[in-house]
């Protein structure tokens, strides 16, 4: 059984982590989370960041994070990602297999998916 | 939609939204009817906006002016032949007792019923998003209930974040866990 206690290890464990995030120059991944998002499958693809960014071991200069409507309800769901010093990149339907690709060639790789970006679909 | 459980996260991110300080998202199920509630203590609404919010062409959103969120709860609970209600407080009329509660009630049985699906996962989502609003979760079902309270959660973890992956992921098998020992 799991118990409330194991929380504590948790705690204990993360408190290097957290003095180490500090200052760090962080990438960032925002998911759209809102109704036309959500309806689009969003969410799956949320959590595929969450466990993939963590999985390659990046959670130290990648945060995923959420954000509401963007304005391109059509393209859900839309994944924006913020790099210090870089444009930003918008993935347009996105699924969590295609997930998966970004976080391998563009987070670790450091190599933009070109053919998942609004400028591939809006051609 | 195509799980409950998505609307389910949909209505509580405008809890959310409506600095909400605690959103309770409750279940309560038998074998044929499931009731879901989402109450919440943000700044709540007038009488006039509760009028509008289940209309499709009103909408909090900014980008565009049609809002779809509580307009689909509410069919998607009629077309079972259930029920939708939704009250609220505003904060400027009520301000020590303002909040918004949505109630819709389903039936199982009927053909187009949608399932709950995964509601694990809408609350982890919530909770990785919002780290810092406090979520109650209590799923009554035939057999058994699962439940949350982040409140809780916060008081172990001192100032870890609860978005912390480890924490998601402890959340996520937490539930798990009393689904399958029920």
């Amino acid at each position: 059984m799991k118990s409330l206690a194991e929380l504590q290890a948790i705690k204990d464990k993360m408190k290097d982590k957290v003095v180490l995030r500090e200052g760090s120059a962080q990438k960032r991944v925002v998911v759209g989370m809102a109704t036309c998002g959500i309806a689009a499958g969003a969410r799956p693809v949320l959590n595929a960041f969450v466990e993939g960014v963590n999985k390659e071991g990046l959670s130290g200069e990648v945060a995923v994070t959420q954000t509401g409507c963007i304005g391109i309800c059509q393209y859900e769901p839309v994944v924006e990602i913020f790099e210090p010093g870089k444009d930003k990149v918008t993935y347009v339907k996105m699924t969590a297999e295609k997930a998966d690709r970004v976080i391998k060639e563009h987070l670790k790789g450091g190599k933009v998916v070109t053919e998942y970006t609004i400028a591939a679909f809006a051609k | 939609m195509k799980e409950l459980s998505l609307n389910i996260l949909d209505i509580a991110e405008n809890s959310v939204k409506a600095k909400a300080p605690l959103t309770q998202i409750l279940l309560d199920e038998t074998e044929t009817v499931l009731t879901i509630s989402i109450v919440d203590n943000g700044c709540g609404m007038t009488e006039d906006v509760v009028k509008r919010v289940t209309d499709p062409f009103y909408t909090t959103r900014t980008t565009r002016k049609v809002g779809l969120g509580i307009p689909f709860f509410k069919m998607e609970a009629e077309m079972t032949g259930g029920s939708f209600s939704i009250e609220s407080k505003s904060e400027s009329e009520f301000p020590n007792d303002h909040g918004t509660m949505i109630k819709a009630t389903f039936h199982k049985d009927h053909i187009d019923f949608i399932p709950l699906g995964d509601v694990i996962s809408t609350i982890t989502t919530l909770i990785q998003g919002h780290p810092d609003s406090d979520f109650l979760f209590r799923h009554v079902f035939p057999g058994g209930e699962a439940s949350l309270d982040t409140r809780e959660l916060r008081n172990e973890l001192g100032g870890v974040s609860l978005a912390e992956y480890e924490v998601i992921k402890w959340i996520d098998e937490y539930l798990k866990e009393q689904y399958t020992s029920n």
